[in-house]
Parts: C-alpha cells; structure tokens; sequence
C-alpha cells in the first residue's frame, strides 16, 4: 500500500489517473452494453475481427502521420457494416468472413508500419497504454462513449427485440438491418475507443466477459444488462488499482480480474440449487 | 375484400422454383391451414407473407384493413432462443413494437396489452420467470403471447407443434380455437399434422410438388392429394410375410380450453 501512496501524488491523479478513470470508465460501459448483444446474437467474433482491423488502419494512419483516432473510427465503422453484410450473405461463413477481413488488415497495418519503421510506436496499440493518452484522446473517448450510451438506451427495446428474434422483428415492420447496422457501429467505435487503453488484443474480451459473467448470473434481459455493466465498470476500477499496485499493464489486469469475477460466478452458478419448475 | 389475397404467385427457394400460379385467399374468419411435403415451399410462402423475401412473382395484396407489419407471427424456435436470458414478460412486450416505430419505449398501453394477452394464455404466474428454463409448452405459450401482442386480427403460425408431446399439442389446439372463436383472430398455421388440420381448421391449402389444393376441409378430403395425404398418414406399414399386430392407435384430442 505504500507504494500506492507513494505514486497516487496529488499532480499523479489529475493529470494522468483522472483522465484514464474518465476514458476507462466510460469504454467499459459501452463495451459491456453492446457485449451482451454481440454474445447473445452469437457473433463475440466481430468485436475481435474489428478491433483488428482498428490495429492495422491505426499502424497506416501512424505510418502516414495522420491523427490516429481521427482516421480509425470511420474506418472501423466501414469494416463493421462490410463484416456484417458478408455475413448476412453468408456465402462464405460470417466467421470466416471476419477471420479473412481481419488477417489482412493487420497484414496491411503490420505492412505499412515495417516499411516505416514505426514497430515500436505502434506497439501500444497491441498491448494499450491507458495512462499515456492525452486529453484530446480522453474528451474524444468520452464524448463518443456518451454518444454509445444515449443511442443504447433510446434503442434499447428495439435492440432487445433484434437480439431475440430476428425474424419476429423483421416481420412486425422493425427495419432490422438498420438495428444491426447501429449495433454494429456502435461496436466498432467502442472498439477504437477500448483500442487505445486495452490494446488491440484484448479489448474484444472487455466486451465479451462482462457479458457472459452476467448470463451466469441473471435471468432477465435487463438484469443481464445492468450487472454486466456494473461487473464491466467494478472490473476495470479493481484491474486498473491492481496495475497501480503492481505495476504492470492496466489492460491484462483489468482482463484478469474479469476471468476471476467470471470463474467465481461460474462457481456461484454451480453450487446454487437449479430452480425447480 | 379478403385480408391476404395471393394471385398467381411464384416460390422461389435458392434458385429451385418450388411453386407456380399459387393462387388463395384468407378472409376474416378463417382458419386456414397450410399443409404438404417436405420442400414444397411451405416456409418460403411464410417468408413472403411476412415480408421477409420478396415474392418470386405474382401478386401478394393485403387488405381489409390489414397491414403486412400487423401479423402476428409465431416463428419456428430456434437455437438461440432457447439459451436467451429473457424474462417472459420482456418477450410478450417485444410483440408491442409494431404499434410505435418511433417512440423510443413501451407505453403504459403496451404494458396492459401484454398483461392482457398473458391473462390470456394462462402465464402471468410464469412472468417473472426466465424463458430459457421453461417447458415447450410453456415457451411456445409464450411466444403465442407475443404473437397476440402484435396483432388483433390475423395469426400466422408456422409448424407450432414441433417437438411438442401430444398433450401439449393437443392443449395448443384448445388454445388456438379460444383464440379463433371468442377473440375472432383469423389463423393462419403450417403444419404437418393433417388430421388436426382437417378436424379444427375451416380451409386447407395443400401445397405439394406438382400442384396444389385450395378450399374447405370437406372438400379436401375428398380431393385426390387429400386423400392421398389423409390416407397415408393411416395405413399400416408392413412386410408381405408379417399380419399387423396393433391396430393404429388414435389419440382422440380432449378439449381443452384454458382456465
């Protein structure tokens, strides 16, 4: 605990802990929201194909000194509505579609980053770097995130009824394809935003654990919901005091801590008595 | 004027045209079911009805004050749904929706509506209960619910009773007849239980792969593939050598309605 105390100095908090808190807090809950879609409509693979793709357009963007978060967003909002219609047209199969479309973005990323000699600013990209974003990245994070939020809850019944029952939807009027498309935008902004404090290679987890913690753990839809967003939020505050204490990198303690919140509530789920009929 | 009225209509699946020149009507009233083999275009008719795929050809017009957005669906259960942490309640509601696109969330109306239909089907008690650990039956309930939650005149069923025990199917058809006669739903159901069809139904439209039959169930049993199907579905399967042992049971459907 010394330690603690000895890094969280009043400068420490302000300017570099806060900002990160803000971002941080603000990413987990737009990722553990459009988690529970994205596990309940049997596609946790776009957020990973995506926040590939993120790696490989931010490696180009470096390469080329273009503003980072600036080019990435749209890009990544490009590529979720492509991944979506090759799966819809499913010829090829959705997840291969993703596997396919991810290898070659971080190809061209990896590519363009090699041939100018970036490999070591790019990197944390891969592995996130939480405490080195600057203030625009923290406005920018929080401002999008908000925008996620809002959109979430305006749709929020329309998105239950997607993610039920496609077809149901679809035949009472609902334009289901638009609803796919929001979540899958608003996914990939989640992504791009996660990329920067996760890294690349794990903020697919971020908006996959808190979701299935939740399904070990609730029956209703809005209760899934709610809890994966508070075990999404309480993850990331525990992982980051962790990474503090320890002094390690924020994005595998925060993921860590999320494997050892989803084994206890497997246990939980175990040992409680199955609810007789 | 009829609520649905299908002219000449085309089936297409994948690129197999599967049915030509498909010509019926449903009108107010009716309990139409739908009935064939395996690949005749059953399901792709749905498809079209719904408006999930475009018609192959031909002309699908509703009418009589119905809209394609308010029939009341009751889909064929897949994988998905059956692991899905929803509450029943927040199923039922999801039948709701057609009547605001545009407001953002449920109305104390849509909230009584789902009460209403629940009360209906003999599930409030279930409401606060998650779907996925419910019994067939009882999810299938469910979804009749919701289906009811979206319409207040026409139900399209497809295939209901799969993977339902005879019991519950037979319960289901109680439910369906309440629903037909004292809430004047018209229905619409794909099924492959023809004997049920022909007992509970007004009209048959027996869709098969070289043509198809259109009008009421007396008249289809008189028919050539009413016959044919009707027959099949009770002669006794043996080899020359062997007497059958058993007759064929029948379970003769008790009537049950919903208390």
């Amino acid at each position: 605990m010394t330690r603690l105390a000895e890094i969280l100095t009043p400068e420490y908090v302000s300017v570099i802990l806060l900002p990160a808190l803000i971002a941080g807090v603000a990413v987990s809950l737009c990722a553990s929201l459009l988690g529970v879609s994205l596990v309940l409509k049997r596609c946790s693979m776009i957020g990973d194909g995506l926040s590939h793709v993120g790696y490989g357009t931010l490696c180009v963007a470096v390469a080329m000194g273009w503003a980072p978060m600036q080019v990435t967003v749209p890009v990544v909002i490009l590529a979720a509505y492509v991944l979506l219609r090759l799966s819809e047209s499913s010829r090829l199969g959705g997840d291969t579609a993703i596997a396919l479309f991810s290898a070659s973005a971080l190809a061209i990323g990896i590519f363009a980053s090699s041939k100018a000699n970036l490999t070591t600013d790019v990197s944390h990209y891969m592995f996130g770097s939480i405490l080195a974003m600057t203030r625009g990245d923290v406005v920018f994070s929080a401002v999008l995130s908000v925008c996620v939020l809002l959109t979430y809850l305006l749709f929020y019944d329309k998105i239950f009824a997607v993610t039920f029952d496609e077809n149901f939807a679809r035949a009472t009027g609902l334009n289901v394809r638009f609803y796919n498309l929001l979540i899958a935008v608003l996914t990939a902004v989640t992504v791009v935003l996660g990329m920067m404090m996760m890294g690349a290679l794990l903020i697919s987890s971020l908006m996959i654990f808190p979701a299935v913690t939740a399904m070990r753990l609730c029956k209703r839809f809005r209760a899934v919901v709610l809890t994966a967003v508070a075990v999404s939020v309480g993850c990331f505050l525990l992982g980051l005091l962790v990474s503090l204490w320890v002094d390690t990198a924020v994005g595998a303690c925060v993921i860590l801590v999320n494997l050892a919140v989803f084994a206890a509530a497997s246990l939980i789920r175990r040992l409680m008595p199955a609810k007789g009929q | 004027m009829a609520y649905i009225t299908c002219e000449n209509l085309t089936l297409r699946y994948e690129s197999l045209t599967v049915q030509q020149n498909l010509s019926f009507t449903v009108s107010q009233g009716d309990y139409l079911c739908i009935v064939g083999e395996n690949g005749s275009g059953k399901s792709t008719l749905v498809k079209c009805l719904l408006g999930l795929k475009p018609a192959d050809g031909g002309s699908l017009t509703f009418g009589d004050g119905l809209k394609r957005s308010e029939i009341g669906y009751l889909p064929q259960q897949s994988s998905i749904q059956r692991s899905f942490p929803a509450s029943v309640r927040e199923v039922v509601l999801s039948g709701c929706l057609n009547g605001h696109l545009i407001h953002p969330f449920y109305t104390k109306a849509d909230k009584a509506r789902a009460a209403a239909q629940m009360d209906c089907l003999n599930i409030t008690a279930l409401a606060d209960r998650c779907y996925r650990e419910l019994s067939g039956g009882q999810q299938q309930r469910v979804l009749l619910a919701r289906a009811l939650c979206a319409t207040k005149k026409l139900l399209l069923l497809d295939e209901p009773l799969t993977g339902l025990d005879p019991l519950v199917a037979s319960e289901l058809y109680g439910i369906l007849r309440h629903i037909h006669e004292d809430h004047g739903i018209t229905i619409m159901m794909v099924t492959h239980d023809v004997e049920n069809a022909v007992r509970y139904g007004t009209k048959i439209l027996h869709i098969g792969s070289t043509g198809y039959f259109f009008g009421s169930c007396a008249e289809y049993r008189r028919s050539e593939s009413g016959r044919r199907f009707l027959g099949d579905s009770l002669r006794e399967e043996h080899c020359a050598g062997c007497e059958p042992k058993h007759a064929r049971i029948q379970i003769k459907a008790e009537e049950v309605h919903p208390e």
